[in-house]
């Protein structure tokens, strides 16, 4: 086996890794689109925001210090606390929720029975919102966010993976935060498929997704609906949020992975919780290999910013409802 | 009382089916012209040029061409920024090979080819519908924007990776380059702007245009009484296509005078363009202006606000520009959907009847 065969070979894997943080963004837009048929694009901004309040609150900032300091002329920039990690997870999460109540209130409840495109404009809006504000908040910096996710390459795979090539071949490298976040994710689909299947809460979800008029006629109430996915979808932004900004620093570019989830759910189908995971998958693998294979050595790299998307669009024009969305019935 | 169409007596077929059937309208219409050609040319300077003229006019063409396509045939696309990309390389390529091309031909050419990249990537809209077109045209977004970094031919292989305009002039005066006279981009400008605007309104209320409104409304009801929606489909990427290039290009040679595609192209300005789109109103051509000026005046005043009266640092202003352009877009939304033109739809109706409202 040649050193080529195992270094494609780590690509593959760590596409994979890769491609399991893109189905954690993607799971979050699959969830509002089923419930409440709302594209929202501002997962990627909600991740965002969840990790830069995380981040502020577990170093005490102030919030909006720059704006206070700016009008008053004072000086404040921390509380000159430091929570733990856990705690400060929690009061996100909090933070989320409260994002969810004020969203369903403010904007979603005055959009009821406009189309689509509207609603998707909305939350477009709503991300430039967020965006702002949570620069305005929190300030602009890119900062570290640590909340005890072990990083680096894994020694134990490597170890246990080097007997596999000759002498030049060192083991496997994976970051242990690739796989931590795997891990996470795993569990956080297990945990939403079991939510949805076993509580009442979750049957409520399920009626809505299907159809809103009847589920309000059996005393559903769609706006307590709404405001739980909107929960739920911030809180896996949240963890997408601590994933990659462990990863990268929590920074403005952190927003773009909702670029990145977006061929996802093209190649997954927009109603298909399995299809975000598939689709996550596919795309993580394929735009590593097509860099490792392709893109670097013929055409000067950088090509994972359009190949996922030229790869859903292909597929999509032979598959308009993705791998495993419904079935587009439309009648005059 | 002088706003209204009695005793306005049309006599002929074309009286009938003018553009501004109230009297008022024409003589405003022409009014706003003489004003545009006949007055601005002689008061403006750089500033007002580059701050807001300039940007208005040029932004204004690309949100007639996204209007087209998004508020006319409802195909929603978020590759604009891409599409302007096309124009402004093409317009380079354009001056840089035939050196003695007049810059109105360039402008017209490098609109052509954009049409071209239009319909290749609208060719998917066939089958795919909704949101997902709206995210296919993502692709075109960000393909685009690699191609025109990685393909040394595009930027004539210079070593900064930018390209920039060569000088060009109008009769003798300078409108690209270095050194260039404010009236003379204006006048360059405003008559694209204008000409390209006569055309679009004409073109929505002509067949193509129905064909357009038709294929919004309902696609398969459109197919059913006879709309070809692949003709109609492709005209309306081509045509939007070739005035979001005429745009880009305008862009490159008149506004920036030199460009990083990446900076200048990005999903950014795909994003600013279908603001204005909606904030002006979907499927209307004042709208697409009204857009331009609101997105184009709105940093312009915040920024005089925040930093010239209350002292701001700029990052901060930038901060708030966003929470404010975000909150503003949610607010129309709510309020008015259907945008600034809807505003001025209803300001007409009540000037009809005024001052005796019953």
């Amino acid at each position: 086996m040649s050193a080529g065969f195992y270094y494609g070979t780590e690509v593959f894997l760590n596409g994979l890794m890769t491609g399991v943080l893109y189905s954690l963004v993607a799971l979050g837009f699959v969830l509002i689109f089923k419930s409440s048929g709302i594209f929202n694009y501002a997962q990627g901004v909600m991740a965002l925001f969840a990790a830069l309040t995380l981040v502020g609150l577990q170093d005490g900032q102030v919030p909006f210090a720059h704006l206070i300091n700016s009008i008053f002329g004072t000086q404040v920039h921390h509380f000159g606390w430091h929570l733990p990690a856990l705690l400060a997870i929690l009061l996100t999460a909090g933070v989320m929720v409260i994002l969810a109540i004020v969203v369903e209130r403010y904007i979603l409840r005055h959009l009821v029975n406009q189309p689509d495109i509207i609603l998707f404009m909305a939350t477009i809006g709503l991300a430039y919102f967020m965006e702002g504000f949570g620069d305005l908040m929190w300030g602009s910096e890119i900062k570290k966010l640590d909340v005890g996710i072990p990083q680096g390459g894994n020694l134990w795979i490597e170890e246990n993976t080097a007997f596999l090539g000759g002498d030049d071949f060192y083991g496997f490298y994976l970051d242990s935060l690739d796989i931590v976040a795997a891990v996470f994710a795993g569990l956080l689909v297990l945990s939403l498929v079991l939510f949805s299947q076993y509580t009442k809460t979750g049957r409520a979800l399920r009626a809505v997704a299907d159809d809103h008029q009847a589920a309000l006629s059996v005393g559903i109430s769609l706006r307590f609906i709404w405001v739980v996915v909107w929960s739920i979808a911030g809180f896996i932004a949240l963890v997408a949020g601590i994933m990659w900004g462990s990863k990268s620093g929590v920074q403005f570019s952190l927003s773009l992975i909702a670029l990145k989830a977006l061929p996802v759910l093209m190649l997954g189908g927009f109603t298909s919780i399995p299809g975000a995971i598939v689709g996550g998958l596919i795309i993580g693998v394929g735009e590593k290999m097509f860099e490792f294979l392709i893109g670097a050595p013929f055409l000067g790299g950088a090509t994972e910013n359009w190949f996922a998307y030229m790869l859903a669009l292909v597929f999509l024009v032979f598959r308009p409802q993705g791998l495993f969305g419904d079935k587009i019935i439309e009648r005059v | 009382m002088f706003y209204r169409e009695a005793g306005d007596f049309k006599t002929t077929y074309a009286d009938d089916s003018q553009t501004f059937p109230i009297k008022f309208d024409r003589y405003r219409y022409w009014a706003v012209l003489a004003f545009a050609f006949l007055v601005v040319p002689f008061i403006i300077n750089d500033y007002w040029l580059n701050a807001v003229v300039l940007p208005f006019l040029i932004y204004s063409v690309a949100a007639i061409g996204l209007n087209i396509l998004t508020g006319y045939c409802g195909q929603v696309s978020l590759g604009s920024g891409g599409f302007m990309a096309v124009g402004a390389y093409a317009c380079y390529k354009f001056m840089t090979s035939f050196p003695g091309m007049d810059i109105f031909s360039v402008i017209l050419l490098s609109g052509f080819v954009t049409a071209a990249v239009g319909i290749l990537f609208g060719l998917p809209s066939l089958r795919i519908k909704g949101f997902y077109l709206a995210v296919a045209t993502l692709a075109a977004q960000f393909f685009l924007v690699w191609l025109f970094n990685k393909v040394p031919w595009f930027y004539n292989y210079s070593a900064s990776g930018q390209i920039n305009a060569p000088e060009r002039t109008v009769f003798g005066y300078a409108v690209t380059g270095a050194e260039t006279h404010a009236w003379a981009v204006y006048l360059v400008a405003l008559i694209f702007v204008v000409v390209l605007a006569v055309i679009a309104r004409n073109l929505t209320r002509g067949s193509l245009g129905r064909k357009w409104m038709a294929i919004r409304d309902m696609d398969i009801a459109a197919e059913i009484i006879g709309v070809n929606p692949m003709t109609a489909k492709l005209s309306a990427f081509a045509i939007s296509s070739f005035y979001v290039g005429v745009s880009g290009a305008m862009f490159f040679v008149l506004y920036l005078g030199a460009v990083e595609v990446g900076e200048a192209f990005g999903i950014g300005k795909s994003f600013i363009i279908l603001f204005m789109v909606i904030i002006g109103g979907l499927g209307s051509i004042f709208g697409s202006f009204a857009g331009a000026a609101f997105m184009v005046l709105m940093p312009v005043l915040l920024k005089n606000v925040m930093v010239g009266q209350l002292g701001w640092a700029t990052d901060l202003a930038a901060h708030f520009e966003f929470v404010i352009v975000g909150g503003l877009i949610i607010v129309f939304l709510i309020l008015e959907p259907h945008g600034l033109a809807q505003l001025w739809r209803l300001a007409k109706e009540k000037l009809r009847l005024w001052p005796f409202p019953h």
